[in-house]
């Protein structure tokens, strides 16, 4: 036999249990840390933190991210790159402009500052025709100050509506907190705060093919789940590898595929993956005991004990290993 | 031994039916007591003794079976009135929205599927998987959403439908005015089996009128012991307490009703019962008041037996309890082998081992029955299953009797195969194989190579010891779980059980370019590895340590790698040391740092199997510390204590440091600070002030190694990786540098300054916690302080991190565990769903994956998985 035959996984060997020791097993030598990514002003969780988020396959990590690197030019000239930038960051009403209710005259005054309007190159005229469509009813220009009469009739509303209209979008991609161009190996990139694949997808100027976010659920949203595995994968790879832990590549795989072997992320604990267990006995062993076992039985469901938690209730041999290994023969 | 004649196959979870529960009933429970006056127990009361015995040498009225084969019998309570079962009220909702008050028919869904699709539009989950959405999920989407009963009528009798609402946990309205649980049973019992199916329960296992009680299960008393005090009273389980409780209202709700009470007094009684029994299912409802003990401790019911991490399942039941097990302090020893472990007399005595009596060993075996002491047999286990105790009265006869077929159970020898363990088992090589050596003293000995995969130090650890009772589990732990064959970790592939700290130093002095040894130092060391024959000496008539080393490894081996302790010889050329390089198993130059020695010992391995890695760490190791100890090896103060030149330029460093931090501040001050990109202007100071403070301690570190020179020990262990770092060294010699809350230079305590000891708003070093001073010289009270403060810190950090890691591992392992590689190297789990289609893209052990060999070829036979 061939070395590399010998070298072959055997049959009946329990990779599950090893591929999750082997990555829980370091869980304890890792800090809790926040760590400070170049630019971007936040402290993005690494370590045994983003582990659990990941995990947990969470609708969004607490601090999106993502890396955009530039199509042609762009990526070699930094004003290009920063004009880009500019283009995506989002900006928020409120950023540009003071907005506050008069509630005398029922209406919201926008004051904008037109030195940060000049800064960020927004047209007084396109804030003006953007308020109008969110806030409808008239909108006066005098000066720098925006007079939004809307159609509401109670100072609630527009209490409300002042809120909205600060937190509304001018210009940018939705969900880009913060932008800044890193110089990178081979050019300038974009590094955000926040994430929207497919939104900067569609930004002239970006290499969409490259497009980096470090939110999995976005990625299997928009690339699929084929991508979302692949996306997990190298999450976790990057949480260990930044903790200097070595962890083979084998064992992160495995647990991305059994995350994403249904076409859609599961998570690791009691509404993912162990809450859809096979065996009653199993889920019930794991959490929420008295609510498995009274679904089973008015559903009389039936426990065929095909899996480890089940058999060792019964003490009889696990599934595993050389408890795989069957007679057939009748004694 | 033990053969399995019968295996489980499947178990069904149903509910029992009034007359099922009737017909398993054991006895009627009619008295609301246990023992009466004489302390006898009372016939038909709770712990009538034809539900079985729990005190010994009684005997069971029903099935006539003693304390232990008496399983226990159910007896039942007759309510006057049905109840409400708490757990299953939201299935009883359920059943009652979907079908019509008249004619009890399914309202809507007449077709399956209109049903099923409400339940998916609802959980909003699009049906990928074949597990279908449970009923409970149904019940939950149900409840919740409103769009679901468009219908005012029932489309078949046109009767109008009343609003059904639950109370939680277990009243019903209908529009308003409460429904008796009569009303909902009579309602649940017309319900054709049909619809009942559509509505995702069972008819034959579980009818939902079942979920309305009439009569009670009462669990045997087995499962319900009263405990004697020492005062002689008994004092009842909490179960039995409750269904007391049940009885006494139950018979006073009858009381009544006989004697014409008034309906509002009955529903009152009756209202009773119902708390009574949903707290006897589960005292930790929402929304009820938990029933209490008279000490004020709330009841554990049912509901508390089962789940949590103390309750029935995790602690009973996937929890098993072994015996020939022994736990104890343990110790290093470095003379037993890596694959040993030290076993006191003492234990040795009390654990035994089956030992099968064939026609080969009878004469053997006959010796330890003979022997009164030590190592002597216990029990012999005749061939019928007879297990007889070897006394001095049965000894003679037992000697007699011994044939082939027996076994007997000697005590624990030299040799006998164990398993040994050091909770917490974080992963697999937290249990393996060793090889017992019975030894004088009282705590078990692990040679402290395998310290680190049990994660274990001599600091008070112990560990568990486990005797291996069959021949099929002893063949598997040995050709699986021995030591040796875990040096290589799974998890990456590269060795776990490797030399650490002191080997590692003792590897380095052995093979540096100094070491040389005489005749008699050469026969010493060569002898304590084994090694007979005395080889030619290279250098005149001296042995250098690199020929003695040499000895240790394989003819095939050839290394070449860098070594992590460089130097330079007096002419400013590299030390041949700085290399290390192995040709066909002869160390040509080079001093061995910890990559070199774990680099040696996986090519080793995989040269020579898992065997020669043992005797090579066996033999390295008592080289290693041969050679450490004749050279000897130590810290003292003086490593530490730097020359007044060495102190001067630290001086002069941490001055340059207080103008640098300085003219940042005042630079932040003026607004002349340039804001680093993304960040605010005191972020960007706080930024540069850390980056000046941690460049100063790691300039100090050079100083430190220029002035603390290459021969001291603290330096030579960070060096080559046995222990410490470079950076220990600093804290100790020249300063401990910035400390950090929050991975932010302390700020708070004080308004506006950490300690009153400083100016307001001050932000130099010292006020945010830089410690100039060593740990040698000692720290001053500010840098004490605020040291303590980043000290808290990870100590706290810590403990959080042990809980959150222990519940993600659990989740992890819960969620892999019955991940397989079958046949054909796909994976599957239990349903046998392919999660992988060959493990890991390749195939390759992750064990083996390192192989230097290893190709990646196609998947090996294509059969399919036959399990």
């Amino acid at each position: 036999m061939s070395k590399s035959e010998l070298n072959k996984i055997p049959s009946g060997e329990a990779v599950g249990i090893v591929a999750a020791q082997s990555v829980g097993e370091p869980g304890t030598q890792m800090t809790m840390r926040t760590f400070h990514y170049a630019g971007v002003a936040e402290q993005v969780p690494t370590g045994l933190p983003r582990l659990i988020e990941l995990v947990d396959a969470r609708k969004e990590p607490k601090k999106p991210l993502m890396d955009i690197h530039l199509a042609g030019a762009a990526s070699q000239d930094e004003k290009k790159a920063q004009a880009i930038a500019n283009e995506i960051e989002s900006i928020t009403l409120g950023r540009i402009a003071d907005v506050e209710e008069d509630f005398l005259n029922k209406r919201i005054n926008v004051d904008v500052d037109p030195d940060e309007m000049a800064h960020l190159s927004v047209e007084l005229d396109a804030v003006r025709k953007k308020v109008k469509a969110a806030a409808g009813g008239e909108v006066e220009t005098e000066g720098n100050v925006l007079h939004v009469k809307p159609k509401v009739n109670s100072l609630r509303m527009l209490r409300r509506l002042t809120n909205r209209l600060k937190g509304m979008p001018i210009r940018g991609v939705e969900r880009i907190r913060r932008c800044v161009v890193i110089k990178g190996k081979n050019g300038y990139f974009i590094r955000t705060a926040g994430s929207n694949l497919s939104g900067i997808a569609k930004v002239e100027g970006v290499d969409a093919s490259r497009l980096y976010t470090n939110d999995v659920k976005e990625v299997e949203k928009v690339l699929g789940i084929e991508a979302a595995r692949n996306s997990m994968v190298r999450e976790i790879k990057q949480v260990l590898d930044m903790q200097g832990l070595n962890v083979d590549a084998r064992h992160i795989m495995l647990l991305a595929d059994a995350m994403t072997m249904n076409g859609k992320i599961k998570s690791v604990g009691r509404h993912g993956l162990s809450g859809e267990k096979a065996g009653v006995l199993a889920r019930a062993a794991f959490e929420e005991t008295v609510k498995h076992l009274v679904n089973a039985s008015i559903q009389a469901e039936e426990d065929h004990l095909i899996g480890v938690t089940e058999n060792i209730i019964v003490g009889q041999t696990v599934p595993l290993g050389t408890g795989l290994v069957r007679l057939k023969m009748k004694i | 031994m033990m053969t399995v004649s019968k295996m489980i196959d499947r178990i069904r979870f149903s509910l029992f039916s009034p007359e099922m529960i009737r017909k398993v009933s054991a006895v009627k429970i009619t008295v609301p007591d246990t023992y009466n006056d004489d302390s006898y127990p009372i016939d038909g009361g709770l712990v009538d003794p034809r539900m079985g015995v729990i005190d010994p040498g009684l005997k069971c009225k029903t099935c006539g079976g003693k304390l232990r084969s008496c399983p226990g019998h159910f007896a039942h309570i007759e309510l006057v009135r049905p109840v409400v079962h708490p757990e299953f009220s939201k299935v009883i909702y359920y059943v009652l929205k979907n079908t019509c008050p008249q004619c009890h028919k399914l309202l809507k869904g007449a077709k399956k599927d209109e049903l099923e699709e409400v339940v998916v539009k609802e959980t909003g989950e699009p049906v990928l998987s074949s597990a279908a959405p449970t009923a409970g999920e149904a019940v939950a989407a149900n409840a919740k959403s409103k769009s679901a009963r468009k219908a005012t009528s029932c489309p078949h009798c046109k009767h109008k439908l009343p609003e059904i609402k639950l109370l939680k946990p277990t009243t019903f309205y209908k529009d308003k005015d409460t429904m008796l649980p009569t009303e909902v049973r009579e309602w649940l019992a017309g319900v054709s089996d049909d619809d009942i199916r559509q509505l995702g329960l069972d008819p034959q296992y579980s009818r939902p009128e079942w979920m309305v009680l009439t009569a009670l299960l009462v669990p045997p008393v087995s499962v319900r012991p009263s405990i004697t005090l020492e005062t002689g009273d008994r004092s009842e389980d909490d179960l039995t307490h409750k269904l007391v409780d049940i009885m006494r209202i139950n018979q006073r709700l009858e009381a009544n009703i006989n004697a014409g009470a008034p309906q509002l007094i009955i529903e009152d009684l009756w209202e009773l019962v119902q708390y009574h029994i949903t707290t006897y299912f589960n005292n930790e409802t929402a929304n009820i008041p938990a029933a209490r003990h008279r000490s004020g401790r709330p009841l554990k019911t049912l509901s508390q037996r089962l789940k949590g991490k103390e309750g029935r399942f995790r602690y009973n039941l996937s929890g098993k309890r072994v015996n020939f097990s022994a736990r104890t302090v343990i110790s290093p020893d470095p003379n037993l082998s890596i694959d040993e472990v030290g076993v006191p007399m003492a234990i040795a005595e009390e654990m035994t081992v089956p030992v099968p009596v064939t026609s080969w060993n009878i004469e053997y075996i006959k010796q330890f029955v003979t022997r009164e002491t030590y190592p002597c047999a216990e029990y012999v286990v005749r061939s019928d299953g007879k297990r007889v105790r070897v006394t001095e009265t049965t000894r003679q006869e037992v000697l007699d009797t011994l044939v082939p077929g027996c076994t007997v159970e000697r005590q624990m020898m030299d040799g006998d195969t164990v398993l040994f363990n050091r909770q917490p088992s974080l992963h697999r090589i937290s249990i393996m194989c060793h090889t017992v050596r019975v030894l004088p003293g009282r705590t078990l000995r692990l040679n402290p190579i395998v310290c680190s995969p049990y994660n274990a130090d001599f600091d008070g650890d112990e560990m568990n010891l486990h005797a291996i009772q069959s021949e099929e589990a002893r063949v598997e732990a040995e050709l699986l779980m021995k030591v040796h064959d875990q040096v290589i970790s799974p998890r990456h592939g590269h060795a776990i059980i490797k030399p650490q700290e002191d080997y590692v130093s003792g590897g380095f002095f052995l093979t540096r370019m100094e070491t040389e040894f005489d005749k008699s130092e050469a026969c010493r060391l060569l002898s304590i590895i084994g090694i007979t024959r005395l080889p030619e000496p290279d250098r005149k008539d001296k042995w250098s340590g690199k020929l003695i080393f040499s000895a240790l490894l394989p003819s095939e081996l050839t290394v070449d790698m860098k070594s992590k302790f460089t130097r330079k010889l007096p002419d400013g050329s590299d030390h041949p040391d700085n290399s290390i390089i192995i040709k066909n198993g002869v160390l040509v130059s080079g001093a061995l740092d910890n990559r070199a020695s774990d680099e040696i010992l996986e090519r080793v391995i995989q040269l020579k199997g898992t065997d020669a890695g043992r005797t090579f760490l066996d033999r390295y190791g008592k080289l290693a510390l041969a050679v450490i100890t004749r050279t000897g090896f130590s810290v003292s103060l003086a490593n530490y204590s730097l020359s007044p030149e060495a102190l001067k330029q630290i001086d002069s460093l941490q001055d340059r440091m207080r103008r640098e931090v300085e003219s940042v501040i005042t630079q932040y001050k003026n607004k002349t600070l340039v804001r680093l990109p993304g960040r605010t202007l005191s972020e960007t100071l706080e930024d540069r002030i850390m980056a000046i403070t941690s460049r100063t301690r790691d300039e100090s570190g050079g100083i430190v190694e220029k002035f603390m020179g290459s021969d001291n020990t603290s330096i030579i262990m960070a060096r080559i990786g046995a222990r410490g770092s470079i950076l220990n060294a600093i804290q100790m010699a020249s300063m401990v540098g910035q400390q950090a809350v929050r991975s932010k230079r302390p700020s708070r305590g004080y308004r506006n300054r950490c300690l009153p000891h400083f100016k307001r708003k001050d932000r130099s070093a010292a006020a945010r916690g830089f410690v100039f001073s060593s740990f040698r010289k000692g720290l001053r009270a500010t840098e004490f302080f605020l040291h303590s403060m980043g000290g808290r810190e990870s100590l706290v950090n810590t403990a959080i991190r042990t809980a959150r890691s222990g519940y993600m591992q659990r989740r992890l392992i819960n969620a892999l565990q019955d991940m397989v590689v079958g046949q054909n190297l796909s994976v599957r789990d239990s349903r046998h769903a392919l999660v992988q289609f060959t493990y890991g893209g390749d195939g390759a052990d992750p064990m083996k994956a390192n192989y230097k060999e290893m190709a990646l070829d196609s998947a090996g036979p294509k059969d399919d998985l036959d399990m």
